[in-house]
């Protein structure tokens, strides 16, 4: 149990108002998004000045106590929850201060705790985007952002946060502040630290702050969707568009469970005997967006699309996309458990993947509804149970361990964006190699010989 | 079987309901509580799991839990922004009247919630005492909102701001009110809620002028009693099913279309809460809160919707006017287009749309009692967005927003009048 001594030692440094450690407190920071069995920390410290920040990692190493730092807590792989009894949760909510938002560098600085939505807002208000836009951005935090690489809607053709980061500051597990990147486009001073920081999952360091990189928005958009009766046309026309040398911003896929139950849900008309919906939209100039969108609808059509419809104005579009928006909301009311995976493959074997996601629940009598990101082959099936009924969950977890053989032997990846945590550790070595595991431990041995640092995430220490 | 294990056997019972909670967080964005505390435990997120934890006996502290329950607004921002839906407000207020009855309601929410607010009469005859010795005790806060601040009762009032209790409530200036229908014309029950009654009395006048206006008959028996958010609130539950039994009584005596109120929080309660609670009166009441339910509307909804009450086009000179959704009213039923609508019926007033027009003010009804320096930040963020919009006026359909309004605006001296959407209306009528 924690020493009271060192409670109150955090106390003077932090105030008491900044230092949680009554048992409904700590019992509130014991859990996180994934579907995991909740760890009670001993006490939680929220610093509220980047200084105190490393003032909390020193002290805590000093005292051998592991440390999980935590944002909003919106993990899905269990990566905030933490290891062990005695671990300090670190929150970083405290540190949410946007330091600034440079126009002509095109870039910002901010602190670790700033929630996503809230900088890009302050980034859109200056006429400029940041474009990592992950589904729990209106909570989420930068820091957790950079710790996971988180991704978004706007992958494909913008990239994911590590697309952005420019610089770097974080404190290493004995406290001691490192700096890497720069302010600037070009910077080779150093190792590339930030590369190594992003998805860590706070095995590596604890981020501070970070320079982030800013884009001009695009003038125009528009949103085009497009049903078919077979998910193969479906990816023949996602090749297609690509092959036409048309990077869309978001290219967004439903399967025909998914748009069951969205209808059942809003009763929007929706084509309930379709196989998928695709929903792509193409940003960009104005004239480039016109000539885009002509384009995408004709390899839609080439490819057998059943119906295209192309939205005319903002508010049609807007209704376009109300059915991908409700896919998640609908599919997690159906059953009280909504076990979220990230299951990613290249986008040619989106087909195979699916058929394989369909047949494994039919095997295993479980319900699925699969949608996400067609345009770059990360798809959420997304599993329909009830936690309590343990024979059943038992049945979604050899689900889930057979998904992720199968997106392997189709040359994808356990994970797109959701990490690795706790809950994908021990795929790890089957996706890379034996080697690997060991080279990352050997490297975490190194930067965390105490090994304190979110201990049994990733690869344990 | 010990207490603590019979408390969390009745607490499984809602456990249906909280799994249904995915845990995804997204409530931190809209919770006004924890934007201004910013602790997992003051969100949804972190009360459901708080009390799943006391159903499963993996907390032993039911007073912990009770705190916590307790910093809470029951705006229903949460689940109206919920993803999975979770009936946030349901399982807050059962394991609030649970938790409570294990640990003992607080004496002097007894004596309010039990002793005066089931007996109207009493409680009538309380307010009117006090109201003459106001003038002792409070002293005016030089503001635009008219407020008084009672500094000699710093230790029990806080530095509230907040207007004097009404010489002569509505009630004893009509009495029993029950107008016959004109031919082929509507006929409403008023309720006009406690602060309708007692406090915002030039308000509820408003509303009854407007009803005069558009000929609409109207029924108000003597003896209303306050619709029960309070007493719910503070998780008792008898308290509230009492003065519910009351008003059910004397509304079953009247016959009319619709029961329209100027307050979010009474229509909410009406509307949502007194069928859910009317099951403890036996079938023939349940039936008729059904009824009752059914037929019950915010006085803006029925204005526009019923009375078909349109938007004017603002004169060359009009004064800015700003709108501040309330949560029960928006969140809980829906209603934020009628009351801005019924405003710009009005056209010496332009509409001009704060930020975050639907944020919380942080009142609460009894929260602010209790947690008053929260209530007061979160008010701030409110009051800024008010100011920012250059309003000179900020109105809202629900007293108990007035109020938080107009003691945040007269602490920051504000030259920004608080009114309600029917007040801004009546001003055009003769």
């Amino acid at each position: 149990m924690a020493s009271q001594a060192l409670i109150k030692e955090f106390e003077q440094l932090l105030g008491k108002e900044n230092v949680f450690s009554s048992e409904a407190d700590c019992q509130s920071y014991s859990y996180d998004s994934a579907v995991l069995n909740p760890v009670v920390p001993a006490f939680v410290v929220r610093p509220t000045t980047t200084e105190q920040l490393g003032q909390c990692v020193s002290k805590l190493y000093e005292n051998g106590i592991p440390m999980t730092v935590r944002g909003a807590g919106t993990n899905l792989s269990g990566g905030t929850i933490p290891d062990r009894s005695d671990t300090v949760v670190i929150l970083t909510n405290g540190l949410n201060r946007i330091l600034e938002i440079n126009e002509s560098d095109l870039y910002a600085v901010v602190e670790c705790g700033v929630v996503t939505a809230d900088f890009a807002n302050a980034v859109a208000a200056k006429n400029l985007l940041y474009p990592p836009d992950p589904g729990s951005q209106s909570v989420s935090t930068i820091g957790g952002n950079i710790a996971e690489n988180a991704g978004g809607l706007r992958g494909l053709k913008y990239g994911v946060t590590k697309d952005y980061l420019m610089g770097i500051e974080f404190f290493d597990a004995t406290g001691a502040l490192v700096k890497s990147g720069s302010r600037t486009v070009k910077c080779v001073t150093g190792y590339n630290l930030g590369g190594m920081m992003i998805q860590s999952e706070g095995t590596l360091g604890v981020i501070s702050t970070a320079v982030l990189k800013l884009v001009p928005p695009p003038k125009a958009s528009k949103a085009i969707m497009a049903v078919f009766d077979d998910i193969q046309k479906a990816a023949e026309a996602v090749a297609g568009i690509i092959a036409a040398h048309i990077v869309p911003c978001t290219l967004e896929f439903l399967d025909n469970n998914t748009i069951v139950r969205v209808d059942d849900f809003t009763r929007a008309g929706l084509p309930r005997d379709a196989a998928a919906i695709l929903l792509i939209e193409v940003d960009g100039h104005p004239a480039q967006v016109e000539d885009e969108a002509v384009v995408v609808e004709k390899v839609l059509k080439e490819n057998s699309a059943v119906t295209v419809h192309v939205a005319r104005d903002a508010a049609e579009k807007n209704k376009l996309w109300e059915a991908r928006r409700m896919a998640l909301p609908v599919l997690a009311r159906c059953k009280p458990t909504t076990v979220l995976e990230d299951a990613t493959v290249p986008r040619s074997r989106i087909p195979a993947m699916m058929k394989a996601i369909n047949e494994i629940a039919a095997k295993y009598r479980l319900e699925v509804g699969t949608f996400g990101h067609a345009g770059d082959g990360n798809l959420h099936p997304t599993f329909l149970c009830d936690r309590r009924d343990k024979e059943e969950f038992q049945r979604v977890e050899e689900a889930v361990d057979e998904m992720f053989d199968v997106a392997l032997k189709l040359q994808g990846t356990l994970s797109g964006e959701h990490g690795i945590g706790t809950a994908k550790a021990k795929w790890m070595e089957k996706e890379t190699s034996r080697g690997t595991i060991l080279f990352s431990q050997r490297l975490r041995r190194a930067l965390d010989p105490r090994g304190l640092l979110n201990p049994t995430k990733l690869v344990g220490i | 079987m010990n207490d603590l294990q019979s408390l969390a056997r009745r607490l499984m019972t809602l456990d249906d309901r909280i799994v249904a909670c995915m845990k995804c967080g997204f409530c931190q964005q809209v919770c006004p509580m924890f934007g201004a505390t910013m602790m997992e435990a003051d969100v949804a997120r972190g009360k459901l799991a708080l009390v799943s934890n006391l159903a499963h006996e993996m907390i032993r502290d039911p007073r912990a839990v009770a705190d916590k329950l307790g910093r809470c607004l029951l705006c229903g921002s949460c689940e109206a922004a919920c993803p999975s839906g979770v009936k946030i407000m349901e399982v807050f207020l059962a394991a609030r009247e649970l938790v409570y009855e294990y640990i003992g309601l607080s004496p002097v929410k007894k004596v309010i919630f039990r002793g005066l607010l089931t007996r109207p009469a009493l409680f009538n005859l309380a307010m009117r005492m006090g109201a003459p010795a106001q003038t002792l005790i409070f002293k005016k806060s030089r503001d635009a909102q008219n407020t008084v601040c009672a500094p000699m009762l710093n230790f029990m009032l806080g530095d509230r701001h907040i207007r004097k209790m009404a010489a002569r409530p509505l009630h004893a200036r009509y009495g029993h009110v029950d107008e016959p229908r004109a031919a082929g014309g509507l006929k409403v029950a008023f309720y006009p809620g406690c602060m309708g009654d007692k406090m915002y009395v030039d308000m509820a006048e408003a509303c009854l002028k407007a009803l005069r206006h558009h000929k609409v008959a109207v029924y108000m028996p003597r003896g209303l009693a306050c619709c029960g958010i309070p007493a719910l609130s503070s998780g008792d539950a008898r308290g509230m099913v009492a003065q519910m039994k009351i008003s059910l009584e004397l509304l079953e005596q009247g016959s009319f279309d619709y029961l329209v109120t100027p307050c979010g929080s009474c229509t909410a309660t009406i509307r949502e809460y007194w069928p859910m609670y009317a099951d403890r009166l036996g079938a023939g009441m349940k039936r008729l809160a059904d009824d009752l339910a059914a037929k019950t509307m915010d006085i803006n909804q029925f204005l526009v919707d019923v009375l078909r009450v349109e938007a004017a086009v603002p004169s060359e000179d009009a004064v800015t006017i700003t709108y501040h959704d309330p949560c029960h009213l928006k969140k809980a039923l829906g209603v934020s287009a009628q009351p801005r609508a019924v405003i710009s019926a009005n056209p010496a007033y332009t509409l001009k749309e704060m930020r975050e027009a639907d944020r919380c003010c942080g009142c609460g009804g009894s929260f602010n009692l209790f947690h008053y320096d929260y209530s007061r930040k979160i008010g701030q963020r409110k009051r800024d967005n008010v100011a920012a919009s250059g309003a000179k006026v900020v109105a809202t359909g629900c007293p108990a927003c007035m109020m938080q309004l107009e003691d945040v605006l007269s602490h920051n001296h504000d030259d920004i009048v608080v009114k309600h959407p029917v007040e801004i209306y009546a001003e055009t009528l003769k």
